[in-house]
């Protein structure tokens, strides 16, 4: 069978096994997104990794006391052992004054090589072969039946379900559990019902992504989500469909070739999703954050070309010159295509008028010029008189305010300063038009 | 020489080697990049596998080592867009790479001689029998001459450049102002951290690595905050540890490298239950002063 017939089986969901498989992943997905958000928060993101190496003790004791392979057994073991990693990771931060870091390290190495322990002696007693233990190494989606999902969706459920009751409580106590203690909040239990909720999502992962990459599924949707959004409603959200999505993914590689774990692929796709929100995502996104600094670099040069024609005219008392481009990029230290990008923006909006390969200054880009020259001046002014910074000082510092004044701050420098007319160089503060208030 | 003490032996190397470099992870809040390293060399030792067809330990060392920088170096990346926290980038980063390598064992899994169980447990018990022959003279196990190389290139390393990493590991901004480059430091560090880790974990294990990475240093951490005894002190539990698991695992019949795990975790367990006793009873000025002492090292950070 080739490619595109396993595609349409897989998306057509003919096959029972396919909407199982597909139905656990797409679960463990959103439970793991949606609790991780949480864990992400409290900045406790290895805590999956720990808990998740955890667990595996508790598959081996599973089978070594019931003898048995049953999938929820191994699961409740599997729980247990976590569980107690997850207080015992309380319980070493709190008590020895090392950091989190140390005590998830400790807890993830002794319970897994516990757990190692005890796989061992499962294998070297020969009490029955142990394989299918190690399908939780690496986890393997394709091998859950009808019984195991209907768990699967039954322990998701209830989890999402706590999850929403509760969200009021946890939202506060992940952001400030000092503010919820001082409004009386039981702030211990609350922590504790967190953390036993990541725990379970933990577990319930295991069966699909495996110990070692658990984590992944807790911290990216988590991480990838906070890039979109400032609000935590919509995080847990974001954060759980970012998990299905990869779950599916997941679920059909491992469709497409059964040979490959389902695990790994899940990380591959929830990894690309975070690259792609930290890259893209608006306001946040590395990109849009590359963009508006580039916008700024851009507006600075506009302001310096007005600025620069305005003290030309100014110095030499004529106005209405055209300059060359050769000119005016000597006037300031432009690069030549910032400086091209900048004039032809300028004679757009009506502030330079052109000619040929020659520029003026228009009537409202003298206004503006003088309006950045003014700015600059003022600022040097404020800095001499209330800093008693020396003339010689004061330069640079206005080089970057002329940008960023706004109107209303510029007129109670103003105010402030009493109109001045002349700034410490002793150089004329100019205004123009309307504008002037002496 | 006998074969238990050929496993012995080379499990106190492995602990020391370990233990000596996990002091720095320590001090530097940083213990779960040890964890993160053992990882994400993987890909690494597949592409080194793939490219020589052989399982020599220089390409080995070479893919490992890049890919324990790649780690550290994504890292930082992610983190100083300021957009993630840092133990969430090291999270993301490490599963990542692992999980390419897993997906690369599996590719060419028919190809090379490798499995991901292989990898994960390399085990301490068979260490004996890969022996060194040279010139049909028996030289003893080969794991014995690698980790016993990279023991001795990590005492190198910190007795050589001790200065610098203990002023980079206590207090970065002053390194700073002082002309050593914290940033250099760390990455050093990591590639000293990705060296050991793959030399150690091909013969004895990942598991066992990590927890000698963090276990003895972060034991030693809770009762001095000096760093010749810390030093020491992580050297001496790391060989206890390696002493108990061996026969722990000799009598129970189980792994050695997780019993040497599970007998850190008991030794750690025994160090905190002592030190909040001790602090029970002892007069309250001295827990202040150890408190000072620990939250002026945490703060260096």
């Amino acid at each position: 069978m080739d490619w595109w017939d396993l595609t349409v089986r897989f998306v057509s969901m003919a096959d029972a096994n396919v909407r199982y498989v597909l139905l656990g992943s797409l679960l463990l997905g959103a439970a793991s997104g949606g609790l991780g958000t949480f864990a992400y928060l409290q900045r406790k993101s290895l805590i999956g990794d720990a808990l998740a190496h955890a667990a595996l003790p508790g598959v081996g004791l599973a089978f070594l006391l019931t003898g048995q392979k049953d999938f929820v057994l191994l699961l409740i073991g599997a729980a247990i052992t976590a569980w107690i990693g997850a207080i015992a990771i309380n319980l070493i931060t709190r008590y020895s004054k090392l950091q989190q870091d140390a005590a998830l390290g400790i807890v993830l190495t002794v319970l897994f090589g516990f757990g190692i322990v005890v796989l061992t002696h499962i294998q070297k007693s020969g009490s029955g072969s142990q394989a299918g233990l190690d399908k939780f190494l690496f986890g393997q989606a394709s091998a859950m039946g009808p019984h195991d999902v209907t768990l699967l969706s039954i322990a998701a459920v209830i989890m999402l379900g706590i999850v929403a009751l509760g969200f009021g409580k946890f939202k506060l106590v992940s952001f400030d559990p000092e503010y919820g203690r001082s409004l009386g909040l039981p702030v211990g239990i609350i922590q504790f019902v967190m953390t036993t909720m990541i725990t379970l999502a933990v577990i319930i992962g295991l069966q699909a992504v495996g110990v070692v990459l658990m984590a992944a599924m807790l911290i990216a949707p988590a991480a990838s989500a906070r890039q979109w959004t400032d609000r935590m409603g919509l995080m847990v959200a974001l954060a759980s469909a970012f998990g299905v999505i990869a779950g599916i993914i997941g679920a059909y590689v491992s469709f497409l070739a059964p040979r490959l774990p389902t695990g790994p692929w899940m990380v591959v796709a929830v990894a690309l999703i975070f690259l792609i929100s930290i890259l893209f995502a608006p306001q946040r996104g590395v990109l849009s954050r590359l963009r508006s600094h580039y916008q700024s670099r851009h507006k600075m040069t506009l302001e310096h070309i007005l600025k620069v024609l305005f003290k030309y005219g100014q110095e030499k008392q004529r106005w209405g010159t055209f300059h060359p481009i050769g000119q005016i990029m000597q006037m300031w230290s432009f690069t030549a295509s910032e400086l091209r990008r900048g004039l032809r923006q300028l004679t757009r909006e009506g502030m330079l008028s052109r000619e040929g390969d020659m520029f003026c200054l228009t009537e409202t880009g003298r206004e503006e010029g003088a309006r950045v020259l003014r700015r600059h001046r003022l600022w040097e002014v404020y800095l001499t008189r209330y800093l008693d910074l020396p003339h010689d000082h004061v330069h640079r510092d206005a080089e970057e305010i002329e940008h960023i004044l706004t109107p209303e701050l510029e007129r109670r420098l103003e105010e402030l300063l009493e109109h001045p007319t002349h700034d410490p160089h002793k150089q004329e503060i100019p205004y123009i038009g309307e504008e002037r208030k002496s | 020489m006998t074969a238990d003490l050929w496993i012995i032996i080379i499990g106190i190397l492995s602990a020391s080697a370990c233990g000596l470099i996990g002091v720095f992870l320590v001090l530097r809040q940083n213990a779960m990049l040890g964890d993160a390293i053992s990882h994400s060399v993987l890909p690494g030792l597949v592409l080194g596998f793939i490219v020589t067809a052989s399982r020599d330990v220089v390409p080995m060392l070479v893919g490992a080592g890049a890919m324990g920088l790649l780690t550290a170096f994504m890292t930082e990346v992610l983190f100083n867009t300021r957009r993630v926290y840092k133990d969430a980038a090291l999270g993301i980063v490490f599963t990542f790479l692992f999980a390419i390598g897993v997906i690369l064992v599996t590719l060419y899994s028919g190809q090379i001689d490798l499995d991901a169980d292989c990898v994960l447990y390399g085990e301490i018990a068979y260490t004996p029998w890969d022996t060194v022959i040279y010139g049909g003279q028996n030289f003893g196990p080969r794991a014995f001459w690698i980790l016993g190389g990279i023991m001795l290139a990590d005492l190198l390393f910190i007795l050589l450049f001790y200065k610098q990493l203990k002023v980079t590991s206590f207090d970065p901004a002053l390194a700073d102002s002082i002309g050593i480059s914290a940033k250099k430091w760390h990455y050093l560090l990591v590639t000293m951290v990705s060296l050991t880790v793959v030399a150690a974990f091909e013969s004895v294990g990942a598991i066992l690595v990590v927890a000698m990475l963090i276990i003895p240093a972060a034991t030693a951490h809770m009762v001095t905050h000096r760093l010749p005894i810390l030093l020491v002190l992580s050297v001496i539990v790391g060989a206890a540890c390696a002493l108990g698991g061996f026969y722990a695992a000799e009598y129970f019949d189980a792994s050695i490298a997780g019993f040497m795990a599970v007998v850190g975790g008991l030794i750690f367990g025994l160090t905190l239950f002592g030190k909040v006793l001790y602090h029970k009873f002892a007069p309250t000025e001295r827990v202040e002063d150890d408190h000072a002492a620990a939250t002026s090292v945490g703060s260096s950070e």
